[in-house]
């Protein structure tokens, strides 16, 4: 595949390639449709590289309209199966869908197995499907520490559709839900009794929980049990009286667990499939319609906006003017001739007053 | 951004027809533990396929295993799609059951290296460590 020149009108930094730096440059040539470029990028996103800052500034205004789609859930729960599905069902649709399949580095070797794209690769050659798979490289949480902008990226490249797959969690692993539009948590039938559902976690953050495997004997039973107990206390329905749901709070004020819907499929089989990707775009509408949509949005503003704050002031404290005071504050500290706060406090003025 | 060091990224595939890939798992767990990240795509792998996911991983190192007997059809046809989308740099290598005087044939068509069986991990993830391309970002 040939790089186009970013010559195209559209990108808003086509005015000056002329000058542009290498990350604006691979920036416009992904956007044009060269899938090379878009691959660098996310490589360079991946390595955090200033390339990468400088592309994502460029890309980061076209990578609003996008619908994130997180997929979680406990390890052989179906996940990459169930994306599959969903990847055929959009595609049958005429749409272009991205996915960002995450699987954990070890923390020993720091070495990963991405094994995610073993089950959706009849796509070689469609270039409207583009999968990457990503090793979480330490970060905690269920994705990789840069999983945000590589969606980001991909949705500036023209992917409408965007699904984050996480690596199989546990039962706190909600990272995605802070960025994703919309979190499906996948179940496999064999989840465990009801008092599993009872637990605060992962089925909290779901917008949709899937009952996968339904062929398997027991999927109606953890179904019906998941859709008693995820529906208590949770948030009225847009236009539903405040009946029973509210009076389990004793405060109206508190905040709410959602009230996820509860669907069967069978990624294996295509069962739900559609009926799955229906919600999906249903849910996305109706955010769109509501207050909630900013309500979110703006927390994930927040989230991202104090990463890079807190990259930043890392970056401002360790760079080699600052290295050698910061260094002999922390032998004070390892030392403790001086508490920690006591030398942020000072680290923090001194940062602050050289901006 | 504060750059971290990236490790290598390898794509382990088996193209063709044969059912076999006991030797492509345990390469693939073997490189994991040399602290690569490794993309497993297993079993009756096109050559669109494998050069697909190379590209959309923007790996450095496609290590194939074959032991169908197609690798003079298979291989050089995966080096040349490579080359096709941009990818020429990219490190390619065998590993499997493959006749010595097929390899300058392989390696003519841009097959860095054949590993035999017997070959340890080691010497693998040595070989890719010192031949991978380097990035300049």
């Amino acid at each position: 595949m040939t790089t186009p020149a970013s010559a195209s009108g559209e990108t808003p930094s086509a005015a000056e390639a002329g000058t542009a730096g290498s990350g604006t440059r691979l920036a416009n040539d992904a956007r044009a449709g060269s899938r090379l470029a878009l691959s660098r990028l996310l490589t360079a996103i991946e390595s955090r590289t200033a390339a990468a800052e400088e592309a994502l500034r460029s890309l980061y205004p076209a990578a609003g309209s996008a619908h994130v789609v997180g997929i979680t859930g406990p390890p052989g729960g179906g996940k990459s199966t169930l994306v599959a599905a969903l990847v055929a069902e959009a595609r049958a649709g005429g749409r272009a869908v991205a996915v960002l399949a995450i699987d954990p580095s070890s923390p020993v070797t720091g070495g990963a197995i991405l094994g995610d794209r073993i089950r959706m690769q009849q796509y070689a050659g469609d270039p409207d499907v583009f999968i990457r798979s990503m090793a979480s490289r330490g970060h905690l949480g269920g994705l990789a520490g840069t999983t945000a902008e590589s969606a980001a990226a991909l949705a500036a490249c023209g992917f409408g559709l965007v699904f984050i797959e996480t690596v199989g969690t546990g039962q706190s692993e909600v990272e995605v839900a802070a960025i994703a539009d919309t979190t499906v948590v996948v179940q496999a039938p064999e989840m465990g009794d009801e008092v599993q559902a009872l637990k605060a976690g992962l089925l909290e953050v779901a917008d949709i929980v899937v009952v996968n495997k339904s062929d398997r004997p027991g999927a109606d039973r953890a179904a019906a049990q998941l859709r008693a107990m995820l529906t208590m206390g949770a948030e009225p329905e847009p236009g539903e009286a405040e009946g029973q749901a509210a009076t389990m709070m004793s405060d109206a004020r508190r905040p709410r667990p959602k009230r996820p819907s509860v669907l069967l499929a069978s990624g294996l089989e295509g069962h739900g499939v559609r009926e799955l990707l229906a919600a999906l775009d249903d849910h996305h509408a109706r955010r769109a319609t509501t207050a909630q949509p900013h309500a979110a949005r703006l927390a994930r503003a927040r989230a991202q906006v104090e990463g890079i704050l807190a990259d930043r002031m890392r970056e401002a404290l360790w760079s080699s003017a600052r290295r050698a005071s910061a260094d002999a504050l922390l032998q004070q500290v390892a030392a403790h001739d001086l508490d920690p706060y006591a030398a942020a406090d000072l680290l923090l003025d001194e940062i602050s007053e050289r901006i | 951004m504060a750059m971290t060091e990236r490790p290598l990224k390898v794509l382990i595939a088996k193209p063709g027809l044969d059912g076999h890939d006991r030797g492509a798992k345990v390469l693939a767990r073997g490189l994991r533990d040399e602290g690569f990240e490794v993309v497993y795509t297993g079993l009756r792998q096109t050559p669109e396929m494998v050069a697909t996911a190379a590209l959309q991983e923007d790996v450095d190192v496609v290590g194939l295993s074959i032991l169908s007997g197609a690798h003079l059809t298979l291989l050089p046809r995966i080096c040349q799609l490579l080359r096709e989308q941009g990818m020429a740099d990219v490190l390619v290598t065998a590993g499997g059951i493959i006749p010595d005087e097929d390899i300058p044939t392989l390696q003519d068509a841009g097959v860095a290296a054949v590993f035999g069986p017997g070959t340890s991990i080691g010497e693998v993830a040595a070989f890719m460590r010192e031949h991978a391309p380097q990035r300049s970002e």
